[in-house]
């Protein structure tokens, strides 16, 4: 029982991830129509810099906090250096040249950082030592370090809502997802808004980069994983729906914690040890693509359809 | 079909070219084993190119998961070979088979969704293809599968002799891009065309497009199989890496590449993106520096792909030369 607590609070973790960067992503796919491949390139930079600002200042948390403003900027350059020229063009052409977006950064990464995984400081500071863990239940203790994550994935959603719901900008960024030539019509100038929302993307999904750096390795490919996953969530939840995104976030981190911990002891039921475990492993990495068929398959649209449909 | 035979002639005058120059590669200094079997991956790769413009440029149907066909294809060959069989006249109808049936079960499913939701559909469809095959333990999981020899033919290693190999792989290239383009000029293909461009209209002028998408969809499977048939006993090894979702985005890289207007297209572009890996990756370590930057460049600057990359040019020297524009005027 303890034990699938803990699968389900991992399970939580990599949902509250995946929505960070699935939020920008469903928000630059919402309001611009852009199919951006190298958005898993920001998740993956933001862990880079985290690391390397956090060795350089000797505080995990100070690197994290820096990696912020470095992946707006880089989100910015790139806007303005190849996106910009692809809102007017098809899915196809954009998922191309995003592509060669993502060749691009990840060779330089792996130019400049080298192709081994990189030391991250250990986030100090929280109870129990670094990484030091909480007890949650009786004889069972839990990671602080998670714990913040998941704390930091239920406040960064309310924000991102109260963002989008109640403010003047996220009033505009909704208005430009739905009816963007109205919009434009009324004087707002939708390309420096665009500009905006692609960069808090950016933002964002370098912050999930940073957060994850303590806990998966920091690699060269780690972001197309990711990236991938998000595109599963965004479908799931609705395209442009940040509540869909943040419900289907976290049904695909539980699924997937859960399911790999759970599949091969339920399959032993029925079948022997050693294939239980083999099958189990396979079912338990395409579970989250059977729910995503599923879903389609039942209701198109994903969970949430919102925002333009595309 | 009705249009005259000069005028098709030019219009696939850079497909044409290509496939004579892959015919005469191999006797004007690329007849060694290394640039043959560079040329053979070229080439296979193109066909399953080729079966994907079909779906994508002819049927507007935008498929990421197109190297499940290809995969299945592919380890047909080698569940054969891991049973003793290595006969070519059951392991290719075979891989064949196995790679229409996969689609015909996807694309029954896929094909109720559209737009984005079917590329993520297939996408899904590719992704379980890909862990079930990594779970297959007797054919080695993970680590992929060795071919212990190349499918004979009639009890005989034709396939054995790399220019054979060549030319066979060359003929049936041939004939898929020959055989996509009739089949995209028949009523059949009309039909795709106009439920691609406009859905509403082909269902009223009475068209279902549902049964004719399909029928497309497994047929593309199954020139996929073909190819993964023939991957298969070019590399001599398979493996899970086979069906990952980037190697169907590569596949997709190809068709857009080449320009999606034309089948040809996935030809050239199949044959660009492997020779240019080849070359850029002997010239220096981090060659995807000047590759990647490539390929966003060819997206702002191309946008009717590699195949309409002459047109383009002239235009472009016309405007550059007002006289002469004077003069056509």
């Amino acid at each position: 029982m303890s034990m699938l607590l803990v699968q389900a609070l991992n399970g939580l973790q990599f949902g509250v991830l995946l929505f960070l960067v699935a939020a920008g992503l469903s928000l630059v796919f919402g309001v611009m129509d852009l199919i951006n491949l190298a958005h898993g390139v920001q998740y993956m930079l933001g862990a880079y810099v985290a690391a390397t600002l956090g060795v350089w200042t000797g505080s995990f948390w100070l690197g994290a906090l820096l990696s912020l403003p470095v992946a707006l900027l880089v989100g910015l350059a790139l806007e303005w250096l190849v996106f910009r020229h692809l809102y007017r063009r098809d899915h196809l052409s954009q998922v191309l040249a995003t592509f060669g977006v993502i060749l691009t950064v990840e060779e330089a990464t792996r130019a400049l950082w080298g192709s081994a995984p990189q030391t991250v400081l250990e986030p100090s500071g929280l109870t129990g030592g670094p990484m030091g863990g909480v007890e949650i239940v009786a004889g069972l203790i839990y990671p602080t370090y998670r714990l913040v994550i998941i704390g930091v994935g239920i406040v960064v959603p309310l924000l991102l809502w109260f963002l989008v719901e109640r403010t003047r900008a996220g009033m505009l960024v909704r208005a430009g997802a739905t009816h963007p030539a109205m919009v434009s019509a009324l004087g707002v100038d939708i390309r420096r808004l665009f500009t905006v929302v692609f960069a808090f993307g950016a933002m964002l999904a370098g912050f999930a980069g940073a957060l994850a750096s303590p806990i998966f390795p920091v690699a060269p490919g780690m972001g197309d994983t990711v990236l991938i996953l998000c595109f599963v969530v965004i479908v799931i939840g609705g395209v442009g729906s940040i509540r869909g995104a943040f419900i289907a976030a976290l049904l695909v981190g539980l699924l997937d914690s859960v399911g790999r911990a759970m599949l091969p002891d339920l399959l032993r039921l029925v079948l022997d040890p050693s294939s239980a475990r083999q099958t189990g492993a396979a079912l338990a990495s395409m579970l989250v693509y059977i729910v995503m068929a599923a879903i389609l398959f039942f209701r198109p649209a994903g969970l949430f359809p919102g925002g333009r449909s595309a | 079909m009705t249009a005259p035979f000069h005028k098709t002639l030019r219009k696939h005058a850079l497909a044409l070219v290509t496939l004579l120059a892959l015919a005469a590669a191999p006797f004007l200094g690329f007849g060694d084993g290394f640039a043959l079997s560079l040329l053979a991956r070229a080439m296979i790769l193109g066909m399953a190119a080729v079966s994907l413009s079909l779906l994508v440029g002819g049927a507007g149907l935008v498929s990421l998961g197109h190297a499940a066909t290809m995969g299945i294809g592919a380890y047909t060959v080698v569940a054969f070979d891991a049973a003793g069989i290595s006969e070519g006249l059951i392991v290719f109808p075979a891989a064949i088979a196995a790679a229409a049936a996969y689609a015909l079960v996807t694309g029954a499913v896929s094909l109720r969704t559209s737009g984005v939701h079917f590329i993520m559909i297939t996408l899904a469809f590719g992704q379980m293809a890909f862990f079930t095959t990594s779970s297959f333990s007797s054919l080695g999981g993970d680590d992929g599968y060795t071919l212990y020899a190349r499918t004979e033919w009639l009890g005989t290693r034709i396939l054995d002799s790399r220019l054979t190999f060549h030319f066979l792989c060359l003929g049936l290239l041939a004939l898929v891009w020959v055989g996509g383009g009739l089949l995209l000029g028949s009523r059949f293909g009309r039909v795709l065309r106009a439920a691609r461009e406009n859905p509403q209209r082909a269902l009223a002028v009475g068209f279902q497009p549902y049964p004719y998408r399909l029928v497309a969809y497994v047929m593309a499977g199954a020139v996929g199989g073909l190819a993964g048939a023939l991957l298969a006993n070019a590399t001599e090894f398979v493996s899970p890496a086979l069906l990952s979702w980037t190697r169907s985005g590569e596949l997709l890289f190809m068709v857009i590449l080449g320009g999606v207007g034309q089948l040809g297209g996935a030809i050239l572009g199949a044959l660009a993106i492997v020779l240019l890996e080849e070359s850029l990756s002997h010239l220096m370590v981090y060659w995807r520096l000047v590759f990647g930057p490539l390929l966003v460049l060819s997206v702002l600057f191309l946008p009717d792909g590699l195949v309409g990359a002459p047109l383009r040019l002239r235009a472009a020297f016309r405007f550059a030369s007002p006289k002469r524009r004077n003069a056509d005027a």
